[in-house]
């Protein structure tokens, strides 16, 4: 999933202080699974910019909708009945959602109230973690489904650095280093012959080659 | 210009080679180098000049290679790929080969975290190992990476570090062996302070024949207070310092604990030569170039050889 975390409450407020009808959009999947931007989140955001509008005596129209997924055109179009009311949008998509949503109402700002974070796991209540950049080229099999682009802090792929102790990274003594992870999951399926091959520079294109990426696949589209 | 490196002619003629480490200064300085240089003039074959080491802001590591050139020494380059992509990297390489640098230690380096530009994006395009395949590459193929040729191929002579006290011990040996089979030449360890640790360390290697395919240089670094041990077992990742030695720093007075740091590197050293498949040192004083020439002339590394340049 995409996480994400709300932005601090003063900056939210300083992006919608020009607007006096503002409808808070959240998006109840990845976001809401991170408890960021679902409907719950929603209602509470909205409740406190509602509260802190009045104790300003600003007489501010608040709205909230949520709407399944703010990344796919289909579930935002039905917006279109309501929008023109408001004379701002407050997103609390990932950032995806923000653009996919500005992308088809353009006339009107579509605000973020969220900062983006990661592709990542939910490992326990309140707790996400990162574990994939989204290179373009898996390669999770050679490593033992632990990937070193993502969890060693230096991304490389023939490690570990010199900084690997007690199984922990130099970098966070609170976060495992991942190559000890990798030696672990190989050293358990009698495959740390994976870990002899050089693994030669990474093909970055895959990632970043021109620009943002695209997938189209022709016997997908109508 | 110089022709060869003279690492690699100690290491050729069969001597045991010495390098020493030369920190560029946080500022634009020159005179920090040639002072660095004066210190260790004689005593040493090269001297490795540190990039921007624990990600704090320095004098860039090819420039000072550079002063260095100018002032007849040998340097060995330390390049990061924490702070440049590999445009930049082969970049460099061709610049300081065609500045006369003739060594070049391939580093992962100390991540961004911990300098004073935490903000700053790492690059991490290569990793040292592969950065040790491209050097190889542009030097033996004459083409950058890609296969693109180069109107000349730099001449390098390759290095790499090894930390043999960092976890896992077995994947130490095997990155070992991994930076051999990538092209280094040399290898410069982690500063060695267990002797136990790192003669398991070297049976290991001594076991898959590694050092027969590559030089291996120790690492050593002269304590100067019982503070500093301290501060390095504690707070520098992958140093790794045995309880005794801590014990000795702190049942010396004060004012000689220079001395008995210095009395330990030089042991350190006697018992280093003993171990089958060392080649030679590499002496890290950390802003106590100083004590250099004392260790080198009491460890009996002295005269270094001299050769009639080309």
């Amino acid at each position: 999933m995409i996480t994400a975390e709300q932005k601090p409450i003063d900056e939210i407020r300083e992006m919608i202080e020009p607007y006096e009808k503002i409808l808070l959009l959240g998006c109840d999947s990845c976001v809401a699974e991170c408890a960021a931007g679902g409907e719950k989140e929603t209602a509470m955001l909205a409740s406190t910019l509602r509260i802190a509008a009045k104790m300003e005596g600003r007489d501010v129209l608040i709205h909230e909708k949520t709407v399944d997924r703010q990344c796919v055109k289909d579930f935002i179009l039905p917006l279109d009945d309501i929008i023109n009311q408001y004379d701002a949008v407050l997103s609390l998509g990932c950032g995806a959602g923000v653009q996919a949503v500005a992308e088809i109402f353009s006339e009107i700002p579509i605000i973020p109230a969220l900062n983006t974070k990661f592709i990542g796991e939910t490992r326990d209540q309140g707790y996400w973690v990162e574990n994939c950049i989204g290179c373009g080229d898996c390669m999770l099999y050679y490593f033992g489904g632990v990937c070193p682009l993502t969890r060693c802090a230096k991304n490389l792929l023939n490690g570990p650095c010199g900084g690997s102790k007690d199984g922990k990274c130099e970098v966070d003594p609170e976060v495992p280093c991942a190559w000890q992870l990798i030696f672990e999951r190989l050293s358990a399926f009698n495959a740390l012959e994976r870990l002899e091959k050089i693994y030669p520079p990474k093909d970055w294109s895959e990632k970043q080659g021109r620009g943002p990426r695209k997938i189209i696949r022709e016997d997908q589209q109508l | 210009m110089r022709e060869m490196s003279q690492l690699k002619r100690v290491l050729d003629n069969g001597d045991m080679a010495v390098t020493a480490e030369c920190g560029p200064p946080k500022g634009a300085d020159p005179e920090a180098i040639f002072k660095k240089a004066e210190l260790l003039r004689g005593k040493v074959d090269a001297i490795n000049v540190t990039d921007n080491q624990t990600a704090i802001v320095r004098m860039s590591s090819l420039a000072a290679c550079g002063l260095l050139i100018s002032a007849g020494l040998d340097p060995v380059l330390q390049v990061v790929v924490r702070d440049r992509n590999r445009i930049a990297l082969q970049s460099d390489i061709l610049g300081a080969s065609a500045m006369g640098i003739r060594n070049i230690l391939c580093l992962s380096g100390d991540h961004q975290s911990f300098g004073n530009q935490p903000q700053a994006m790492g690059v991490f395009d290569l990793d040292s190992i592969q950065l040790i395949q491209v050097a190889k590459t542009m030097r033996d193929e004459g083409t950058v990476w890609g296969g693109d040729p180069l109107t000349k191929a730099p001449e390098l002579f390759i290095g790499a570090a090894a930390n043999p006290f960092a976890d896992p011990l077995e994947l130490r040996v095997i990155r070992l062996a991994k930076k051999i089979r990538a092209g280094t030449n040399f290898i410069q360890t982690q500063c060695v302070y267990n002797l136990d640790r790192f003669e398991q360390w070297m049976n290991m290697a001594r076991d898959r024949g590694l050092p027969e395919h590559v030089s291996i240089l120790a690492g050593v670094t002269p304590l100067k207070s019982s503070g500093m041990a301290q501060y390095m077992r504690d707070r520098v990742s992958g140093i790794d310092i045995p309880d005794e030695l801590m014990k000795r720093m702190q049942g010396v007075p004060k004012n000689r604990q220079r001395q008995e740091g210095i009395n330990i590197c030089v042991e350190t050293i006697q018992r280093l030569k003993e171990i089958q498949g060392i080649r030679g040192f590499h002496i890290m004083a950390i802003e106590w170039e100083e004590a250099v020439g004392e260790i080198v002339a009491r460890a009996d590394l002295l005269p270094r050889p001299s050769f009639d340049q080309d």
